[in-house]
């Protein structure tokens, strides 16, 4: 998953129910404000639906709803995190997404059973900078296939 | 690096001159006397002779080389065509293309043709028999016998008289010229190549003794023995072979020829060229005379440019772009009302419309690029199958998309195998029936509104519908119930349901388990329907009907509730509003009376749980939808318009959503989902 050629990955910090998350640069193509999202019917309820991203149709999940938080009213804040994984493009919503840093390989520690709130299985390892606590996503994890057998499973 | 620049240009060139040979000979064998025929392969042969030559690849210039002899010796009458010899053709032009295709997977386009080479030179030599086994047979048989005046051993045939007696008439002069070689000669293959050198330059070689194969392979003594015609007088000729080392002797005759032929042929000067071609091993340079002849059949051709189809691909996405901020642009213009901005944003949208049709229109190819290659297939399959048949095709000018030409090849390929295979009868048992020995297989390409039809009738055996079901039953498609209230059309439609195959024996043409459900798959994948009709014993049917173009496809505009959904025009047959007391219970599912027949009533609100809770009104919207003779009715709260739209896929991560066959964006830079009307009807 991450960079293993250098000794930091470099990586996206955004905000998910006031914990920092953080997910290598380089599966970002592009952090959008929120658009108009277009329901699709009969997928898993994390699937926000489509929007029109520069003329390509993206789907767009809601990482909240993925994690199983609390639904949140859109701020100000809130981001779409485009991402280009797999040959997939994806849009994640975070509540905030702000701040690219580097995060040294030594500083990240396999994730311990209890962290934050997020299901264990979608974190790759946590990385305590200064005082900073970040969490590092797992994407495939996230977008993985149960995702997709939900969808197909959903469509019945 | 700079042959890279080339080689597409040879790769597509060279398709598209094999596709000419193939069509070309096929309308030989129809005619076989027709003249202009023969020159238009000869042609075609030449030109991919002379490229492939350029390009290094020497198996294929050699091939096409002998089959250029074997046409100029029909073009000459000095050959008769029969069936086995265009069977040679066929082959040489199969392994032309195969070769080719090598080339394309980035191979040296190497293959070994040394035995089809062979049958050409014995076609060639006018003594091929149909037999395989025939070995290159390098001494030439003579049809006529020529009365030398000095040595006797050079024996010619009619076509190098002719070409002989010609070049006299427009006074060139024919030498027989014997060079012997000094008996310490190491090299002597690369002397006799000098010597050839020399005798291209001063005139053209027509014949030689023994043979340049012979000779390059060294397979002779010290001698060797060519005629030549040229200008050039005796002296000269033989002073400048001289010059070449290792040369013992030269002796330069006249030739005589005494034995008059009465032949001519329509073009002297080219033929005595081309003739010197045959015998000589570098291709002779072309006369200006000849170029020019063949530079201006090319420029009665078309003036076009090849562009990648990627580019294509890439302009039509950024028009897409500009179709979506153009619906941008009006909407703001019209908010704003500023009149300069309006009038500039007119204009733009006409301009853009134009823009439109012309890049629609570049992506159109005629769906001859599929039929062409029919005739061949068909051919080869009737002789396999020992069956009759004429094939008809009809249309071939008919436009397609490029996506949808790419993907229609196999399907149609299916149908037509499983005509000639299941459809049209053994040539006994039509005569039997009383039907022509010969059977007709047709196809058809239309333009109908925005689609396309491709019908492939024959006039077989139809199909059986006793058979069908019975089958259809043992294998558990249907039940016999099911059976008895199938009217006919459900009936043929059963033999394209997976599983099923109705002949008898399963044999090489069709019918090797992949039935015709893959073919059915493929045409509703491209958005497109496929009916059968049939008689029995009088024929079927296959119709297939496509969107003229995959990308941009019209649709009716519905809003549900806050959401709007796309339906394909194609499967709407029209718009109702229905009121609620019409509305009819059957079966515990709502359905109306349309137009008298029972249409059952689809909520696109309950299909795709769309939130809201819009007050029902008394009336409801209808969009009447048809999937082949099914009908279903979507209930909408309001029709929004008719529109052209793009088509989107969802991308890989939504690709299997009940239902939505994709995605379009509106003018708002919204989303809007295609329903698949397909899906809801079944």
């Amino acid at each position: 998953m991450a960079d293993v050629t250098t000794d930091y990955i470099k990586s996206i910090v955004f905000q998910l129910n006031d914990e920092e998350y953080a997910m290598p640069v380089d599966l970002v193509g592009s952090i959008e404000r929120m658009m108009h999202i277009t329901r699709i019917p009969g997928a898993p309820s994390f699937v926000k639906g489509v929007l029109n991203l520069r003329g390509v149709v993206t789907p767009i999940l809601d990482l909240r709803e993925r994690f199983g938080f609390d639904e949140q009213e859109e701020t100000d804040s809130t981001r779409t995190i485009i991402i280009h994984h797999n040959n997939m493009d994806v849009g994640l919503i975070v509540d905030a997404a702000y701040d690219v840093i580097d995060i040294p390989k030594e500083k990240i520690e396999p994730a311990p059973e209890v962290v934050g709130s997020v299901q264990i299985e979608y974190i790759d390892g946590v990385a305590k900078l200064d005082d900073r606590l970040l969490i590092l996503l797992n994407i495939d994890k996230i977008l993985a296939n149960e995702s997709i057998t939900n969808l197909s499973e959903a469509k019945g | 690096m700079e042959m890279n620049e080339y080689l597409d240009v040879f790769i597509e060139e060279s398709k598209e001159h094999i596709q000419s040979l193939n069509d070309q000979i096929l309308e030989l064998e129809k005619d076989p006397t027709n003249i202009d025929i023969v020159n238009e392969i000869f042609r075609s042969a030449h030109t991919l002779k002379g490229m492939s030559a350029t390009m290094g690849f020497q198996d294929l210039a050699d091939l096409t080389h002998k089959l250029e002899n074997v046409l100029d010796g029909v073009r000459n009458d000095k050959l008769t065509l029969n069936t086995e010899i265009i069977d040679v053709i066929f082959n040489a032009v199969d392994d032309l293309e195969a070769m080719v295709l090598d080339i394309i997977e980035g191979g040296e386009g190497k293959k070994d043709v040394s035995k089809l080479v062979n049958q050409l030179q014995a076609i060639e030599n006018g003594d091929f028999k149909n037999d395989s086994s025939i070995e290159g047979q390098k001494t030439e048989q003579p049809e006529q016998k020529v009365t030398q005046a000095t040595k006797s051993e050079t024996q010619l045939d009619q076509f190098e008289l002719t070409v002989l007696e010609q070049s006299k008439e427009s006074g060139f002069n024919n030498y027989e010229i014997t060079v012997e070689l000094q008996e310490s000669t190491l090299l002597k293959a690369a002397r006799v190549y000098m010597v050839f050198e020399i005798l291209e330059q001063v005139g053209e070689v027509i014949k030689s003794t023994p043979t340049v194969t012979e000779l390059e392979d060294e397979n002779f003594d010290y001698e060797f023995t060519v005629i030549l015609v040229s200008k050039e007088d005796n002296d000269a000729i033989q002073q400048k072979i001289m010059k070449v080392s290792e040369i013992e002797k030269v002796t330069v005759l006249d030739f005589a020829i005494e034995n008059q032929q009465t032949e001519t042929s329509q073009e002297t000067k080219k033929s005595s060229e081309e003739a010197a071609e045959q015998s000589s091993t570098a291709p002779a340079e072309k006369s200006n005379s000849d170029q020019n002849k063949e530079s201006s059949k090319g420029q009665m051709a078309s003036k076009t440019i090849r562009v990648n189809i990627d580019r294509l691909d890439a302009l039509m996405n950024l028009f897409e772009e500009l179709v979506i901020d153009r619906g941008r642009l009006e909407q703001i213009s019209s908010s704003l009302r500023n009149n300069e901005l309006q009038e500039t944003v007119e204009h733009m949208t006409r301009i853009s419309g134009d823009l439109q049709n012309i890049i629609l229109n570049m992506r159109m190819v005629p769906i001859d690029q599929v039929f062409n290659r029919f005739p061949r297939m068909v051919r080869q399959l009737a002789k396999d199958l020992n069956k009759k048949i004429d094939l008809q095709v009809y249309g071939a000018e008919t436009e397609l998309d490029r996506t949808v030409i790419d993907e229609i090849g196999d399907p149609l390929v299916h149908l037509i195998r499983n005509a000639l295979d299941h459809g049209i009868e053994m040539p006994e048992e039509r005569v039997k029936k009383g039907k022509p020995e010969e059977g007709v297989l047709k196809l058809n390409a239309y333009h109908s509104g925005n689609h396309v039809f491709i019908e492939i009738s024959d006039n077989g055996a139809g199909i059986d519908r006793d058979k069908v079901i019975e089958k259809a039953i043992k294998n558990n498609v249907i039940t016999r119930e099911q059976a008895a209230s199938y009217s006919d059309q459900q009936v043929y439609q059963l033999i394209m349901e997976s599983g099923f195959s109705t002949a008898d024996q399963i044999s090489d043409i069709s019918g090797r388990g992949v039935g015709l459900d893959v073919v059915k798959n493929t045409i509703e994948s491209l958005g497109g329907n496929i009916t059968i009709q049939s008689t029995l014993n009088e024929g079927s049917m296959f119709s297939i009907q496509l969107p003229l173009t995959l990308s941009i496809i019209s649709v009716m505009l519905t809003e549900v509730e806050n959401e709007k959904y796309a339906i394909p025009l194609s499967s709407i047959i029209e718009t109702a509003i229905v009121h609620k007391k019409d509305i009819m219970r059957a079966h515990n599912k709502q359905v109306i009376d349309f137009r008298g027949k029972v249409v059952p009533l689809v909520s696109l609100k309950n299909v795709f749980s769309v939130p809201g809770d819009r007050e029902e009104d008394d009336y409801y919207s209808v969009v009447i939808i048809r999937q082949g003779d099914k009908m279903a009715g979507l209930i909408v709260d309001t029709f929004i318009g008719q529109q052209e739209v793009v088509l989107k896929s969802l991308g890989n991560y939504l690709s299997d959503i009940f239902a939505i066959s994709g995605a379009t964006i509106l003018g708002d830079g919204q989303v809007a989902l295609i329903v698949d009307t397909n899906a809801l009807i079944k």
